[in-house]
């Protein structure tokens, strides 16, 4: 008897099959310990096949209470929590922080001060985006960018380390002004940093910006329509890589950010290659602010003289007057004096906008503290980018939302 | 387009019923809970303010009512401005506020960590889970009946519980943050005075 050899049609003998074959939805967790989510996030996914059907972030792994903890103690001691919630970039964390207590108490701090806090801030912003950008390298299968900006990154915490002591929990703002004045050389220091910089950024850029693979891993993957981003409350570069236009430093500046010239890149999809390109951008639009503010970096105090009852006395001071040992005494036990009222304050933080939102009472513990952050917000949006893209796509999409879980789950 | 000033005169015009509210920033108003959802429409589509950036609440402590208040930030990309809203919850044993999923999609998570941390139910969420907390959590932290130092709950897992036969036990909080209220004695503010954990020496709360 002759047997067939032939291939079976496949087609046709899938068509025939009894129903218990057919394809059923099959569910995988990704992480909370998974390289590509960049922390403690778990995605539950339902997938037919490779394409995800459903995906359903569980954050709050990371959840320390910081609210809480926030209504326990004075505004000063407060400033080291705000380092750990986007704690790749805490200085810009402190000074936000620092402005929306000042704007409670109705306090404007020397020009100085607010020189200061843009450049820390700018700072801080280029040090984040170069960890999106080398992290986002190694979720699509390129090392190299990694190795290139984590040298950048180490040149900063080094400037960092000088100016504040610590590399990476800076806790440099107390309410009305800064814990230490500049030491002498750090701007120019800063200023070498930048000069040599941007040719390396051009490097880094130029490994991906026209890499084949690079290209076919993020080009039109995880397009963030203009209403969904409006919608889900995105801000930073993934609101921006949508096309909004919104960036707080220039559509109400603070800090005295009028005064700089620099522009703010918006995308034109709203898909994953525009989010990294946006970020690119924003880091050369940050040297930018960073010489203009150290061509004219004005002199003066770096603290808010007349606070008395918020800004602790100087040390000489502390110790050799007694009206000034009493003043820094009640500062540190019972905290800078508050008025009652509500206040919101959000600046644009490297992740977006970093908001705290303040009731208080009097005296020097908040009744209520609310922290916005960019991550908690651009993360909600998930569900609804991921379905219908493949697995490997949701690594690239992850990587390029750039968030941070300390500041999601706070 | 009008600016952030006009808001104060606008929105109590159309609302009769809201109030403003005192505020060291932008123009703030207190609307009866059954209107909040019908201001919040009305700021989005006729004054602009596109972005609902942060939903919260406060809880003014139990022996105060009404006893919850939810506060809604919003901002316009057009005037560049803010506003915030406010609305107490009518009841204060079972808070509940209509939700503003339907206005904006972002209002989702928002609202569900409001009702994991303070215990508010948006009613008409579509998915009002626990997100920060884990399922099964019994409490609501950042009420202000919650102590600081935490209470005693079962594993969230039945088998883990099963497994280790015990509850979580939180972390002890002696010498921790240094707790100074104003209008409290010096010697009551410090740090151990405050100290709600328990040890050998003091006793678990029941």
């Amino acid at each position: 008897m002759a047997t067939d050899f032939s291939f079976p049609d496949s087609a046709a003998k899938a068509a025939n099959l009894p129903r218990e074959f057919e394809p059923e939805k099959m569910s995988l967790s990704m992480g909370p310990s998974h390289p590509s989510t960049h922390g403690v996030l778990r995605v539950q996914f339902e997938l037919d096949g490779e394409t995800v059907t459903k995906a359903d972030p569980i954050v709050g792994y990371l959840h320390r209470g910081d609210e809480k903890i926030a209504e326990n103690m004075t505004y000063n001691q407060f400033v080291p929590y705000t380092d750990r919630l986007d704690y790749l970039a805490p200085l810009a964390n402190n000074a936000i922080y620092a402005h929306a207590v000042e704007q409670l108490a109705g306090l404007k701090v020397p020009d100085r001060v607010n020189a200061i806090r843009v450049i820390t801030s700018e700072m801080a912003r280029i040090s984040a985006h170069l960890m999106g950008l080398g992290a986002y390298g190694i979720d699509v299968g390129a090392w190299t960018v990694f190795m290139y900006t984590f040298e950048e990154r180490e040149k900063l915490y080094k400037l960092f380390e000088k100016l504040t002591g610590a590399r990476f929990t800076t806790s440099y703002s107390r309410i009305g002004g800064v814990s230490r004045d500049l030491p002498p050389g750090w701007l120019e220091e800063v200023d070498a940093f930048c000069k040599q910089f941007l040719p390396i950024l051009d490097e880094v850029l130029g490994l991906l910006s026209r890499n084949k693979i690079f290209l076919d891993r993020t080009v039109d993957i995880g397009v963030i329509a203009k209403a969904d981003a409006i919608s889900y409350g995105l801000s930073g570069p993934n609101l921006r890589g949508s096309g909004v236009p919104n960036d707080l430093r220039k559509d109400r500046p603070y800090w005295g950010y009028e005064q700089y010239d620099f522009d703010v890149p918006v995308g034109s999809k709203g898909d994953c290659y525009d989010r990294y390109l946006c970020r690119g951008e924003e880091m050369k639009q940050s040297v930018r602010i960073i010489q203009q503010c150290i061509a004219k970096f004005p002199g003066g105090d770096w603290f808010a003289r007349d606070a008395r009852r918020i800004f602790a006395p100087p040390k000489d001071k502390v110790l050799s007057s007694m009206e000034e040992l009493i003043n820094n005494f009640m500062i540190v036990t019972e905290g800078p004096q508050m008025p009652a009222g509500e206040v919101y304050f959000e600046g644009e933080a490297p992740k977006g906008l970093l908001g705290f939102y303040i009731v208080s009472k009097g005296g020097g513990v908040p009744y209520r503290m609310k922290i916005r952050s960019p991550s908690f917000c651009n993360l909600s949006i998930l569900p609804k980018m991921c379905v219908g893209n493949l697995v490997s796509d949701v690594v690239s999409i992850l990587g390029s939302l750039d968030f941070v879980m300390g500041e999601c789950d706070r | 387009m009008t600016t952030a000033v006009e808001i104060a005169t606008a929105l109590p015009s159309q609302f009769p019923s809201a109030t403003p509210r005192a505020s060291a920033d932008c123009p703030a108003f207190s609307v009866p809970a059954a209107e909040a959802i019908a201001v919040l429409q009305w700021l989005r589509d006729d004054q602009g303010y596109d972005f609902l950036m942060d939903v919260t609440a406060v809880d003014w402590s139990a022996e105060q009512s009404p006893r919850f208040t939810v506060v809604w930030h919003l901002y316009s990309s057009t005037r560049h401005a803010y506003v915030r809203l406010a609305a107490n919850c009518e009841s204060d044993t079972e808070p509940a506020m209509p939700t503003a999923t339907g206005l904006w999609a972002g209002a989702g998570w928002h609202e569900r960590e409001t009702y994991d941390l303070l215990g508010i139910k948006f009613t008409g969420h579509p998915d009002l889970r626990r997100i920060l907390m884990w399922d099964g959590y019994p409490y609501h932290p950042l009420r202000k009946d919650f102590p600081l130092a935490g209470l005693p709950t079962e594993l969230h897992d039945a088998e883990i519980a099963a497994e280790v036969k015990e509850g979580v036990i939180a972390a002890p909080m002696a010498g921790g943050p240094f707790v100074a209220t104003p209008g409290e004695p010096m010697s009551e503010a410090e740090p151990r005075a405050k100290d709600e954990a328990w040890n050998e020496k003091n006793e678990k709360p029941e």
